[in-house]
């Protein structure tokens, strides 16, 4: 659930939380903190500096608004800036209304083309088209074979030429093939290459030559470090092409490459692929991975639907409790109340500056969000407001009266008690500080 | 290739073929020392603008920011002390700095065949080169005199036996490709076999998975569990195969699979790119794993011993 990131980030808001304006003195270290998260993400050297220095040049001398904090207005500008980068929202590939649309992949070994072109082929032939998928891949052992295997899946025909050498005819005759039978969507499925191996680069530019796709998609690892600028320069340089597909991203790599490539070349990411099964193609959202490629703390979502949805003066008042130690059951059930409204209540909490390492190891379900209301209904005036009363038969009676067991019940107290040990070592560690930061995500 | 000479231990590479993995680091142009020494050339003395431009050259070939802050951080250090601040001795430390950390870890790279079948077991995520490898490995045991057999426990790529068919051909090996579905009944079935006609090595391919698929993982343990239940001494080796254009989540890789079944090795690919794969410094660092072999080319001779001091003057050319 927590990133490390997030912790990283908890430090640097930290650090100018509490600041009028952004000056270079007090976001240079959230910067460079920064420049180091993006490293760590895979984002090309070159491509992080130039991204720092955006970023800085957009945020300089911004005067940060009361409701705001320095640390939130910094990080928005951050997480817009890579969203912008990362590109619009799911760019679509070109289908020809008439005649045959031509799509052909290119990428380095073992990034995920094959794959993808049968995944492709499904989703298009599930649109109504009539695909054939191209054998193109002469080389690498058993490729044509896995295609044909990958086609049957799927039921889409695959064309190969046996004992053929040479991907352009191949291409070339796929395509003649496609007429004939009226077939109207053809996907070439090409070798890997290494973007300096001359040789097999002409021989790719070369079947584009002949086939003049309608589409031509760069396949990428999202897994893939700092090379990724050269690659993509190099296959856009002597291929060209018109869109990217990001593959692997069931895994865990953070996909600073994105914005690396996306650095380099002006095309569009037009799908992501996340498994091994046929099923698992998926369209890009630039927000999305902009958030990956920060970390799963995904302080701005919270920033935004904070503001909202929070009712300013209630948070205050809910700050001065919290300030006071005074948090009770009543202020938790608002509280509660206020997260229904805004999603998953662990996922938010976590979100916090200041908070995500410290409810690292509280266990909060989602799903006990609405017994949790229950249960505190259930509860006196007197109770809610000290909750040190609630021993074994109030305890037994609010179970009943909720339609709960007493070991629910009791799992909550624990709980509550958690987090009251939790506030009380943030006001500690912010000396109350912290708290203008925390107000304004509504939950102190 | 050497052929075994009545000794009961054997370098996989007897003569590693130097000149063959300089070829294959300096396809690349900008690879780190030459770099170095094309951007550091031209001045006499190191200032902030080398450091930087150092600090270029590490993050570029993926060894991470924390090395790379660390190594910079020394060389500043140690320079201050130094009375010659020539780039030339700039370059002998970051050289020496670079080559204690890959050496580390020892790596003798001997094999113990006085219990057989040897057993080596490929692992990593989807498209790293295991197969590649596993033919690779193959060819070179058989040039060596061993007898090799291959299981084919990738059970679930689309023509994962046929590709690894083409490569045990190749080599000229054996290849047990059953048509379970149960990768773990294939290594059982390997080793039986092997037990059966005396085979030396056996190299057991798996199907490539990401760690974050926790059932795929679970399979990986299940299929070290089963050889081990055989043979209580294997397998003698783990290797894990990591992509050399692979960035900083390489050592997430590594950390995940661990906990299903410890690499003992690590086998970099994709070195003939222009990637560096400078990722291997975090991994000895943190892991304490040694890189045995690098693949540097999709070719059956393509793979190649790795020495850290050689590794090291491959990447500084001349
Ligand atoms: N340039 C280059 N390509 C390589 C190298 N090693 C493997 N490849 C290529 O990378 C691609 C994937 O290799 P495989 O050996 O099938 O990889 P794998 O890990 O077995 O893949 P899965 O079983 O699908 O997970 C193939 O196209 C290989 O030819 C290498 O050292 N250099
Ligand atoms: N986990 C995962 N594996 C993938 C994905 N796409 C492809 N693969 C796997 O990556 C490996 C290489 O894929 P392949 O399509 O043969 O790559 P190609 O060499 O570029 O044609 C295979 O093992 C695939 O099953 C993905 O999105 N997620
Ligand atoms: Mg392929
Ligand atoms: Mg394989």
């Amino acid at each position: 659930m927590f990133e490390e990131l997030t912790e990283k980030f908890e430090r640097i808001l930290k650090k100018v939380t509490g600041q009028g304006r952004l000056s270079e003195e007090n976001i240079s270290e959230t910067l460079r903190e920064i420049r180091r998260v993006l490293l760590d993400a895979d984002v090309n050297y070159k491509v992080a500096k130039q991204f720092i220095e955006d970023v800085k040049v957009k945020a300089l001398g911004k005067e940060v608004i009361t409701s705001i904090t320095p640390g939130q207005l910094i990080t928005k500008i951050i997480y817009d800036e890579l969203t912008r980068l990362l590109g619009s929202n799911g760019a679509d590939i070109k289908l020809n209304s008439s005649g045959i649309t031509t799509i052909m992949l290119i990428g380095l070994q073992g990034c995920g083309k094959t794959t993808f072109s049968a995944k492709l082929a499904g989703l298009l032939k599930s649109k109504k088209r009539d695909v054939l998928l191209v054998a193109a891949d002469v080389y690498r052992p058993a490729a044509v074979n896995q295609l044909k295997i990958l086609g049957k899946q799927i039921d889409v025909p695959v064309f190969s030429i046996d004992s053929c050498m040479e991907p352009v005819k191949i291409a070339e005759e796929a395509i003649e093939y496609a007429r004939q039978n009226k077939l109207n969507t053809v996907i070439i499925d090409t070798a890997g290459r290494l973007h300096i191996d001359e040789e097999m680069m002409q021989e790719a530019a070369a079947i584009k030559a002949k086939v003049n796709p309608t589409e031509t998609l760069f396949v990428v690892d999202s897994m893939t470090g700092q090379d990724a600028v050269n690659s993509a320069k190099a296959f856009h340089e002597k291929v060209d092409f018109d869109g990217i597909v990001i593959t692997k991203l069931d895994g865990d790599s953070r996909g600073g490459c994105v914005l690396s490539i996306r650095s380099v070349v002006d095309r569009p990411v037009k799908f992501v692929s996340t498994g091994e099964k046929l099923d698992s193609i998926e369209v890009f959202y630039p927000d999305r991975l902009a958030s990956r490629i920060l970390g799963k703390g995904d302080i701005i979502s919270l920033v935004e639907k904070a503001q909202k949805q929070v009712d300013e003066k209630e948070a205050e008042e809910l700050q001065k409790k919290i300030l006071s130690n005074k948090f009770d059951f009543d202020d938790f059930l608002k509280q509660i109340k206020m997260l229904k409204k805004m999603g998953s209540l662990k996922s938010i909490i976590s979100m916090i500056p200041g908070v995500g390492s410290a409810i690292k190891n509280v266990d909060i379900d989602d799903k006990q969000l609405i017994k949790v209301e229950a249960i505190i209904q259930s509860m006196t005036k007197e109770e809610r407001r000290n909750p040190k009363i609630l021993n074994g038969s109030r305890r037994k009676r609010i179970a009943r009266g909720s339609g709960n067991t007493i070991q629910d019940v009791n799992r909550l107290i624990k709980q509550f008690n958690e987090m009251q040990k939790m506030i009380k070592m943030i006001n500690k560690q912010g000396g109350g500080r912290g708290m203008l930061n925390l107000k304004k995500f509504g939950l102190n | 290739m050497n052929q075994l000479n009545g000794t009961k231990k054997m370098k996989l590479f007897k003569n590693i073929n130097f000149s063959k993995l300089k070829e294959g680091l300096s396809k690349t142009r900008e690879n780190l020392f030459n770099k170095i020494s094309e951007t550091i050339s031209g001045k006499a003395k190191v200032d902030e603008e080398t450091l930087e431009e150092l600090e270029e050259i590490l993050i570029t070939s993926d060894i991470g920011s924390q090395i790379a802050e660390e190594i910079i951080e020394k060389a500043r250090a140690l320079f201050k002390k130094e009375t010659d601040r020539s780039v030339e001795n700039f370059r002998k430390i970051i050289k020496e700095e670079l080559e204690s950390l890959l050496n580390q870890v020892n790596n003798n790279g001997e094999i113990d065949l006085s219990k057989k079948p040897y057993v080596i077991v490929i692992i990593g995520v989807n498209g790293s080169g295991k197969t590649t490898t596993v033919g690779k490995l193959a060819y070179n045991f058989k040039k060596s005199g061993l007898r090799v057999k291959i299981g084919s426990a990738d059970t679930f790529r689309a023509a994962a036996n046929d590709q690894l068919e083409v490569w045990a051909k190749k080599a000229g090996v054996d290849i047990i490709s059953t048509n379970s579905k149960e990768p773990s009944a294939v290594a059982f079935d390997t080793i039986k076999s092997a037990q059966k006609d005396g085979t030396d090595v056996v190299i057991i391919d798996t199907a490539g998975r990401l760690h974050t698929h926790k059932n795929l993982m679970d399979e990986l343990n299940k299929i070290h569990r089963v050889i081990n239940n055989l043979l209580p001494y294997a397998p003698n080796e783990v290797l894990m195969v990591l992509d050399g254009t692979a960035g900083q989540n390489a050592v997430r890789q590594v950390e995940e699979f661990e906990k299903y079944t410890k690499p003992t090795g690590i086998i970099i690919t994709k070195l003939d790119g222009t990637a560096k794969g400078g990722v291997i410094f975090r991994i000895i660092a943190e892991k304490q794993i040694p890189v045995k072999y690098i693949g540097v080319g999709e070719g059956i001779e393509d793979l190649q011993d790795f020495s850290p001091q050689e590794f090291i003057e491959a990447m500084f050319g001349n």
